[in-house]
């Protein structure tokens, strides 16, 4: 029996099947993982005290957040060394994130839950987020002014919150004068001193144009030994207060407000300040500038390094795959040429992108980069311009990349328009460049959108060249501010993909970044997927559109 | 819709248009037009080949011979001075100094022979100069004099370099780095008759022959310096050690120092070197000796090779080999010829090193100069210098001009165009035996601290990389992607094929930094966790699923018409869910019970296999899954467009679905699913983020599963922001990227002409 069902193909059949399947468990399982760990970040989890005997049977408190569990069967983890009793079947570790950088000098530490004496959740327990050095878990003590203790006890948790809402608010003072105004103030400083190597090297450098640059340059300086006065005082303010903190240890640690981000007390949060919290988390890694070497805070500049990277490349993109999938099918005649063309396109698709960053190192930048620097920006040198990666470098790279998606897509949403609607036009007497830019192309455009939000989503993946071509890990300036000529598409960027990359294999603190990792991870799933999903239903669409015209 | 069903609207300004201008505007639109799109679309061609030119442009210069052209040639300056024993020229090319025999030193533009300035050493009166060295020609520039009553003087030459008025201005001096008086080598006044030295920052190191006297046979006697760096004294102090190696000075011909001061090297005129350790200053001890050139022959020049590992010897055959010391499986130090090149037929008059790379020049009796590379064992120059025989050549710090005295008592200054001689064909793809490596080897190694380096091209341990890490992504995707493709485009239900073809578009869609990120983060630490619990679930789940699917024919016929037709692979899903959980369930204990232990320890104790935890299984599942979705809509587009008369005619004459499948379907798709699975291959070749993050990016040659590995892409993305603008290594990471661009260039190729033919038959059945 065993044989004629074998003979009938049908487990073969079953096993085929099993093949999609197994592709489809992959596909959900990557995303559920991404959306799991990615989700999961910004929830405030609760701190937990655990009392807790080392090896050497010394007893030592512990207080952090319970990451994650390991369970090993008892023959491996004799194996690797540990000593197992004879009733033990498995050996469970805990991982701890117990903070505390400065003190410490690691975030997270393994403990054994055999060695576990006793673990609370004590609702005093406070997480404060820092500038420096991670997380601090602790209890506080006091708040201090000028180094004098100003309030203790059960007193100190509300007055610390209100001073903690003054500094926030003197930092972000602090940052928009430094950023904004000091910022522009250097900006132009900088553009004066190229003017003036400009004037000297067209040699029209006399003292009208020396005068001129002088006065300029002493209203900047005016304007800046404002803005260093309000800073010094500013400054003065914020380092004032600290709050005086107590670890787990009981070590006792002095931390300045000037360094706080938050303080929170998860223990006696509800449910709805838990979600609360959560929002407060996830708007500012949306909004906020990154911290600590990219591993805390926000993600903004990365996101909007790729949206304008992104908007750039479909500007240049769009007509070039456009024009060349008109050509294909409306002008060329089916033959030699097209075929050698849709080789070409092919290849453009299969081309690894490695090589396209490194063909835009080498061609764009260097080689035109290096052209337009010498042509219009000598006063420049030898600091490059335009020769070096940067934002116009990687966009027209990454429009190269994606050509062949626009001509494809374009293509097949041309090829399903009927020939009869041409022939009707030509008919009544117009020429093909109206047939094609009044009827055929309208009709196209969801094709052309379609092919467009596909480039978009393959370009805000792609990394291997925008390496090459100009993606940094930490942009000090936005390409877009406020200072003339306000796009600057010389400038470098921050882009998600890469910030993936870098913040999760090449920074020094890999486990603390890994969560942040996640969630940076399940924004650019779901912005990609989105896009794809959007452009599959935007082309069933206009199937089933187009299927009705034929029919 | 509105487009489509309301008939087209004229446009208002065609009824302005009856003037004729108008119409020849139209006209002339619609031409403009047309060309604008025939050159857009011929643009698309323009761009590949304009990638593949530029690239290829960028890596010519690897592979052109270098040249030489004659720049000038002059008398030499100050002939009274004495005969030359030495030319030198500076970083700048600009000056070039003649020690001359007599103890003068004559500095002259090296361009034009004019003299600037002649200065000369302080050789004390009623002493004569019996012999000469020069010390390391690099940044150092020592020179030494032995003196005809034992005593030597060791001179330094020296370049300031300064820009008054924004013009550079170089001047010469002479130095004296261990003092102005001569130094006491022999005691007993002997002349030395050869002699080298190497002036270190703190050690300095003599080596002398000292002449045969009436009371004595000649010796060889080490010296050594030691500056001792004292606080309140600016002048540091000497401490002196001195010995006598035992070995006959007789027939010593040349004396070689290593810059270490820790190897010297005695080569005497018939051909033996001894090879002696001087680490200790006071006891030397003899290596090895040795005979380096053939019989009959004898040594007619020796020098280091930069880096002072390797001896280059010169023979009066006109051969040159490279000596270097190799350890041998003792590990004791051991001096072997790695290569030789036939420089002439006549004797090797010179040989001079360059100071930066591995190259070296050669003249021989005729005049004739070459320039050779050591490692790429390429000839870059041969040209004939002047008609006379060479007496002195110099080739300048950045190996671009040579300057040759000839017996006629002509300079010659030539210019030298040599930018890439460490590549070549051999060098790229072949076995190269490096120095002080103990067998030829193929490796990658661009770049390191020291200065001495040797940078290592191989190409061939990254396209071994690139080819494995392809290799165990298609293990993995080929199986899934075609069976998945067969099933969704022959047996799946149309309704749920229109949900599994836009799921395996986005897996395609996903950005290969999160599928490298999980990879290196998650899927590795998982992996060798749970090593068993894998292998156990590539046997147990396909077991299960055919289990099922024999279990499911016995499942009353209420139950199971309940699942429409085409639906099993959602059937499945809980199978899989089911039988995955129960493999990795099973595996830990079965893993205690087999192995003892964990399984990669067993690996590692009974085959020897070592587990790295970034390895190529790791990257064969992510790269797989990168690759899957490229390869199931190609095939899956294959298949389902076989025309369906074929099919339903095997249907008819009795055939099952899977007969017809087999037998027509594959057979008629099979080179759509060709072209998919090449497609698919030349995606994971040039495969970056994915690898670049889930191996450890070491170039090593292994095919083991449990070894990482470092692929041409990788390869790309680490080094070329760290390359040099047009160096050798910036155009060899160009040269990787041309063969990933070629690589896939053929197999797309290949793979579209391969689908226009079937779309041609699929259109013509």
């Amino acid at each position: 029996m065993i044989t004629t069902w074998f003979k009938s193909g049908t487990p073969w059949v079953w096993l085929n099947a099993a093949a999609v399947s197994a592709c489809l468990i992959m596909v959900i399982g990557v995303l559920g993982l991404i959306v799991v760990r990615g989700v999961g970040h910004f929830w405030p989890s609760e701190i937990v005290q655990f009392t807790y005997q080392e090896e050497d049977g010394q007893i030592k408190t512990l207080i952090g957040e319970h990451v994650d569990t390991s369970i090993t069967p008892a023959e491996m983890a004799k194996s690797t060394g540990h000593i197992m009793a004879e009733d033990e079947d498995t050996l469970v570790q805990y991982l701890l994130k117990t903070g505390n950088r400065d003190v410490t000098r690691n975030d997270f530490r393994w403990i054994l839950e055999r060695n576990v004496k006793q673990h609370q959740t004590p609702p005093e327990l406070m997480v404060v987020e820092r500038r420096e050095w991670g997380n601090f878990y602790g209890r506080l003590l006091a708040v201090k002014e000028n180094g004098t203790i100003i309030a203790e006890g059960a007193d100190a948790w509300p007055l610390a919150q209100s001073r903690i809402e003054d500094a926030l608010a003197v930092f972000s003072e602090i940052a928009h004068l430094e950023k904004k105004e000091v910022g522009a103030i250097n900006y132009r400083l900088e553009q004066l001193r190229l003017e003036q190597k400009k004037l000297q090297l067209e040699k029209r450098w006399d003292a009208a144009a020396e005068q001129r640059l002088a006065v300029e340059r002493a209203e900047l300086e005016v304007t800046y030994k404002k803005y260093q006065a309000q800073l010094t005082e500013l400054y003065q303010k914020i380092r004032r207060d600290s709050l005086l903190a107590q670890t787990g240890s009981g070590q006792e640690v002095q931390i300045p407000l000037a360094k706080i981000v938050r303080v929170f007390q998860p223990n006696t949060m509800g449910l709805f300040d838990k979600i609360g919290h959560y929002g407060i988390k996830l708007v500012e890694f949306l909004s906020e500038d990154p911290r600590e070497a990219n591993t805390e805070g926000g993600i903004f500049p990365a996101i909007f390094g790729t949206v304008m990277m992104v908007i750039m490349m479909s500007i240049i993109v769009t007509p070039f795959g456009v024009i060349a999938a008109v050509y294909l099918r409306e002008y060329a005649k089916q033959g030699f040429i097209t075929r050698l063309i849709r080789i070409a396109v092919n290849n453009l698709a299969g081309v690894p992108s490695i090589v396209y960053g490194v063909f835009g190192l080498g061609f764009f930048v260097y080689i035109l980069g290096g052209n337009i620097d010498q042509l219009f920006f000598p006063e420049a040198a030898p600091a490059p311009v335009y020769g070096t990666p940067g934002l116009l470098w990687a966009s027209i790279t990454l429009a190269l990349l994606t050509l062949p998606v626009v001509i494809v897509s374009t293509e097949e949403g041309l090829a399903r328009i009927p020939k009869s609607i041409r022939e009707g036009s030509l008919a009544l007497g117009a020429t093909k460049l109206e047939t094609l830019w009044l009827t055929v192309l309208p009709m196209a455009s969801p094709a052309m959108m379609t092919g467009l939000i596909l480039a978009v989503a393959r370009a805000a993946g792609e990394v291997a060249p925008l390496m090459l071509v100009g993606v940094v890990k930490m942009a000090p300036t936005l390409p877009l501010d406020g200072n003339y000529p306000f796009l600057h598409l010389d400038r470098k960027f921050m882009h998600l993909g890469f910030h993936i990359y870098d913040v999760g294999f090449q920074s020094p603190n890999v486990e603390a970044a890994r969560p942040l990792v996640y969630a940076t991870s399940l924004l650019l799933v779901l912005v990609i997927v989105g896009l794809n999903l959007s452009a599959i239903l935007i082309r069933n669409h206009l199937r089933e559109k187009y299927r009705a015209l034929e029919g | 819709m509105s487009e489509i069903n309301t008939p087209l609207k004229q446009p208002p300004s065609i009824k302005l248009s009856s003037g004729e201008y108008y119409q020849r505007w139209r006209l002339i639109k619609d031409a403009l037009a047309r060309y604008g799109v025939v050159a857009g679309g011929l643009g698309v061609i323009v761009a590949v080949v304009l990638i593949f030119f530029y690239l290829l442009y960028v890596v010519y210069p690897l592979f052109i011979s270098a040249n030489a052209e004659a720049v000038s040639q002059y008398a030499v300056p100050e002939p009274a001075l004495g005969k030359t024993l030495l030319l030198e020229m500076e970083e700048q090319n600009e000056l070039a100094a003649r020690f001359t025999d007599s103890g003068q030193v004559v500095f002259f533009e090296a361009a034009t022979g004019k003299t600037l300035l002649t200065d000369a050493v302080a050789i004390p009166e009623g002493t004569e100069i019996t012999s000469f060295a020069q010390g390391s020609p690099v940044n150092e520039g020592a020179v030494i004099y032995g003196l005809s009553d034992g005593r030597a003087v060791v001179v330094k030459h020296q370049y300031k370099v300064t820009y008054p008025d924004n013009v550079r201005l170089i001047t010469p001096s002479l130095t004296y780095p261990l003092g102005e008086q001569p130094l006491l080598i022999d005691e007993a006044g002997a002349a030395l008759q050869k002699i080298a030295v190497k002036v270190g920052q703190d050690s300095s190191t003599i080596v002398a022959k000292t002449a045969d006297t009436e009371q004595d046979l000649g010796k060889i006697r080490l010296v050594n310096f030691q500056k001792e760096q004292s606080l309140f004294v600016d002048e540091a102090a000497l401490t002196r050690t001195d010995a006598v190696l035992e070995q006959s000075a007789a027939d010593v011909a040349d004396i070689l120092i290593d810059k270490e001061e820790s190897n010297l090297y005695l080569i005497s005129n018939d051909g033996q070197m001894g090879f002696f350790n001087i680490s200790n200053k006071s006891n030397p001890s003899l290596r090895q000796q040795q005979n380096v050139v053939d019989a009959g022959q004898s040594i007619t020049s020796v020098t280091f090779l930069n880096g002072d590992l390797s001896l280059m010897i010169g023979d009066s055959s006109g051969l040159v080999s490279q000596w270097s010391m190799v350890r041998d499986k003792l590990n004791r130090p051991a001096m072997q010829k790695i290569r030789s090149f036939k420089v002439s037929d006549k004797a090797v008059l010179t040989i001079n090193a360059e100071q930066r790379r591995k190259g070296f020049m050669t003249t021989d009796a005729d005049g004739v100069v070459g320039i050779y590379h050591s490692t790429a064992e390429r000839e870059m120059v041969k040209v004939q210098v002047g008609g006379a025989l060479p007496m002195a050549a110099v080739l300048s710090p950045r190996a671009n001009t040579l300057l040759l005295q000839a017996a006629d008592g002509t300079l010659h200054f030539w210019r030298v165009d040599n930018s890439h001689p460490e590549v070549s064909v051999k060098s790229l793809w072949q076995k190269v035996w490096y120095q002080s490596y103990p067998k030829p080897d193929y490796i990658w190694q661009s770049s390191s601290a020291s200065n001495d380096f040797e940078p290592k091209y191989s190409l061939t341990p990254l396209v071994f990389g690139t080819l494995k890490a392809a290799f165990y992504a298609m293990l993995v995707a080929i199986p899934l992607a075609l069976m998945g493709a067969i099933y969704t485009a022959y047996f799946m239900a149309p309704k749920m094929r229109q949900y599994v073809k836009p799921s395996i578009e986005i897996m395609g869609a996903l950005p290969t930094v999160i599928l490298g990120f999980l990879a290196g983060l998650w899927l590795a630490p998982f992996m060798e966790e749970h090593l068993a619990g894998v292998f156990a679930m590539l046997m147990i789940v396909p077991v299960g699923v055919m289990l099922f699917a024999f279990v499911w024919q016995f499942v009353p016929k209420s139950i199971s018409h309940k699942l429409p037709e085409g639906w099993d692979a959602a059937l499945l899903i809980p199978v899989i869910l089911f039988s995955g959980w129960f493999a990795f369930q099973v595996s830990v204990p079965l893993e205690a019970f087999l192995f003892h232990g964990t399984l990669r320890d067993w690996f590692k104790a009974e085959w020897g296999i070592g587990y790295d935890q970034r390895n190529a299984m790791v990257v064969g599942v992510a790269m797989g899954f990168a690759v899957i979705p490229t390869i199931f809509s190609i095939a899956e587009d294959a298949i389902f467009s076989v025309p369906k008369h074929l099919t339903v005619g095997s249907l008819a004459l009795g055939a099952t679905p899977w007969q017809t499948m087999i037998r027509v379907v594959l057979l008629t798709a099979s080179p759509g699913i060709f072209s998919a699975i090449m497609i698919g291959f030349g995606r994971a070749v040039g495969e970056t983020m994915i690898v670049l993050m889930a191996t450890g990016n070491t170039p090593v040659m292994d095919l083991s599963v449990f070894q990482g590995m470092r692929t041409l892409a990788a390869n790309i993305a680490v080094e070329m922001p760290e390359s040099e603008v047009d160096g050798t290594h910036y155009r060899v990471l160009f040269l990787a990227a041309l063969v990933l661009f070629m690589f896939t260039f053929v197999f797309n190729t290949l793979a579209e002409i391969i689908r226009q033919r079937l779309r041609e038959k699929y259109s013509s059945l």
